[in-house]
């Protein structure tokens, strides 16, 4: 039997002379060692494999994979394999590949069944959770040292972060809310149009902005500027072990960078939120005046007189609670991360996801709260 | 014994630098074929730089560098990218790509230059760790894995192509001594198995003259090469007291002393 690169040769019986020959680079393909194992199938009297080289053999490393897995097949069949008519190099990596293996540690494959990947899921989501009640628990001790004056961070970073929360944050906040006040005075207009109660625009988006939902729009821009942003940066030093350098020097990571980011953002989140109140009126004005000819003073009496003070407490606390779970749920994300670049893109993306979660949640129950109260 | 060499790579008065900033200036030296190639000197001399520059990574302020005398900058886009496959680089802190299984990490570079099918690919990567000691590990993610472990699996995926020269950025940081020497003896091996060329940048002495039979030493203050040659050479007759207070941990020959 007789192909390109391979020549056999049972001259002598019980052994089998494998002779090498031709572009054996990996360029060329590799070649299955099929066509060796079907030959010893065939011939079930050989005992032994003698492996030469020819004169015009080029190899790299193509080749000795070949050998290197013809030679573990053929151990396994108890077959000795001769190697000493190979070119030296070769051998000495078959040697080297082969002694590693020896001391290699076989794979541990598991194959989960689906019950069993369900039940890991569902044990892991536990203590995720738990692990989440547990880092909420630290920041709240941690609150308290700050209360009695016991807790240390530094003004600069606190300062720095209170202007990458508020300044920078501002503008965007202040577009968003003008546009979504401009959205509920049209949607709002098709409607009351009919009545010929175009007046009422100002009841609408006044009462819908102030209540509920600039406080909402706020959180998630936030959450997405603010939480990922601390996700990805606390993520990066738990990546680069700045986080174990604070804990080795005494300082509570939490304390120290969580603390100050819930701070900043506890601060920030209700003036933004104020300013999105404001945007969103001069909105809804901008569409009324504008599109529906109603008087500029009457709008802002009218929006007076349906505001109340308790609207804007009710948004408000809206807004702290918002504030607080961002914060909290990008840090966390953060100092959990996974030390590699994915896991710094999911931290990122988990910080994300808990924060806008969270949000709607907190506002569905604080909506039902004011419902039971009746304010 | 020795055949002729055969210069693989040839530095020609090249300068480095940043900006305005000059590194290093008039740099020269010759890498043979077969060669252990060190790369030494103090930290902060431009070791990194000068390995980015061979690498391709940062283009010489001036000066030449050629690959078997071909001017690497000189050449156009594929004619880099022609010289790049023949390179296997190990960095610093390994580079492997985390979002991928070791096995991948070296699979990636036979997929991307070889026309080999997936089972073909598959068996050259359980080769190549193999050879550096990882077999049956493909599915483990670098993020989980010892630093050892992980140079070992970042220079099999340097190994992966065959490569005729390759690049080690400081092998044996971070590796205890008897592991350290085993990635010495495991780079020897390679060496002579693959054929291939080696530059070392490192300052473990230990390593430099275990394996180095060829090198350059870089001064950060002269900003230049101030002694080329086997290590082992340079210590015993070097005359230059930076070279032998680096060589010699610190402790100064007389001879050097005015």
């Amino acid at each position: 039997m007789i192909s390109e690169k391979l020549v056999f040769d049972y001259l002598n019986p019980g052994k089998l002379f494998v002779k090498l020959r031709g572009d054996w680079r990996i360029a060329t393909g590799i070649l299955s060692i099929n066509t060796v194992t079907s030959c010893l199938a065939s011939h079930p009297d050989i005992v032994q494999i003698n492996l030469t080289a020819a004169q015009d053999l080029k190899w790299d490393s193509g080749l000795v994979s070949f050998l290197h897995q013809l030679i573990r097949k053929c151990e396994s069949m108890n077959i000795p394999v001769d190697r000493s008519g190979l070119p030296e190099t070769a051998q000495r990596l078959l040697a080297l590949a082969s002694k590693a293996h020896k001391g290699g540690i076989a794979p541990a494959k598991n194959h989960e069944t689906f019950l069993e990947r369900v039940g890991v899921g569902l044990l892991q989501e536990y203590e995720s959770v738990r692990n989440g009640f547990e880092f909420l628990g630290d920041v709240v001790v941690s609150f308290g040292r700050l209360v009695i004056g016991k807790l240390y961070f530094r003004r600069d970073d606190f300062i720095f972060l209170v202007r990458r929360c508020g300044i920078d944050t501002f503008l965007l906040v202040s577009l968003i809310g003008f546009l979504v006040g401009m959205i509920l005075a049209f949607v709002a207009s098709i409607q009351l149009r009919m009545f010929g109660a175009q007046i009422y625009i100002s009841d609408i988006v006044g009462i819908a902005m102030v209540r509920v939902l600039s406080a909402v729009m706020t959180g998630i821009i936030v959450s997405g500027r603010i939480g990922a942003s601390f996700a990805a940066e606390l993520g990066m030093m738990q990546t680069n072990e700045e986080i174990d350098a604070l804990r080795t020097l005494g300082v509570s990571p939490v304390e120290f960078l969580v603390i100050p980011r819930v701070l900043a953002l506890f601060l920030m989140m209700p003036i933004l939120t104020i300013y999105a109140d404001i945007s969103g009126v001069l909105g809804g004005l901008v569409i009324s005046i504008g599109m529906l000819h109603l008087n500029f003073a009457e709008y802002l009496n009218h929006t007076q007189q349906a505001v109340k003070v308790s609207y804007i407490w009710i948004g408000l606390v809206h807004s702290l609670a918002f504030a607080v779970i961002i914060a909290v749920s990008g840090c966390w994300h953060g100092m959990k991360c996974e030390r590699s670049s994915v896991g710094v893109a999911s931290a990122t993306m988990s910080a994300v996801v808990t924060g806008i979660t969270g949000i709607v949640i907190a506002t569905a129950v604080i909506t039902f709260i004011c419902q039971t109260l009746g304010i | 014994m020795e055949p002729a060499k055969q210069p693989v790579i040839q530095v020609m008065d090249v300068d480095l630098g940043y900006d305005e900033h000059i590194v290093l200036r008039a740099v020269n030296f010759t890498v043979n074929k077969g060669d252990i190639f060190i790369v030494m000197g103090v930290s902060g001399c431009g070791k990194s730089t000068l390995l980015k520059s061979l690498i391709g990574l940062k283009s010489p302020i001036k000066g030449k560098v050629l690959y078997y005398a071909r001017s690497f900058w000189d050449e156009d886009e594929s004619g880099r990218q022609n010289i790049l496959c023949r390179f296997g680089i190990l960095y610093q802190s390994g580079a492997l790509w985390s979002s991928m299984t070791i096995g991948e990490n070296v699979a990636l570079p036979l997929q991307l230059f070889t026309s080999l099918s997936f089972s073909q690919i598959r068996e050259l990567v359980a080769f190549k760790l193999a050879l550096v000691g990882l077999s049956g590990q493909e599915d483990l993610f670098p993020s989980g894995i010892s630093g050892g472990m992980r140079k070992r699996a970042s220079l099999a995926r340097a190994i992966a192509l065959d490569p005729q020269i390759i690049f080690l950025d400081e092998p044996s940081a971070g590796l205890d001594p008897v592991n350290a020497r085993k990635f010495d003896d495991l780079i020897l091996e390679l060496r002579d198995g693959l054929g291939a060329t080696v530059v070392v940048i490192t300052h473990e002495l230990a390593s430099i003259f275990a394996i180095g039979n060829n090198g350059a030493f870089l001064d950060a203050e002269s900003k230049t090469i101030i002694a080329t040659g086997d290590p082992r050479f340079l210590l015993a007759n070097s005359t230059d007291s930076r070279v032998v207070r680096f060589l010699t941990r610190g402790v100064e020959s007389k001879e050097s002393e005015p």
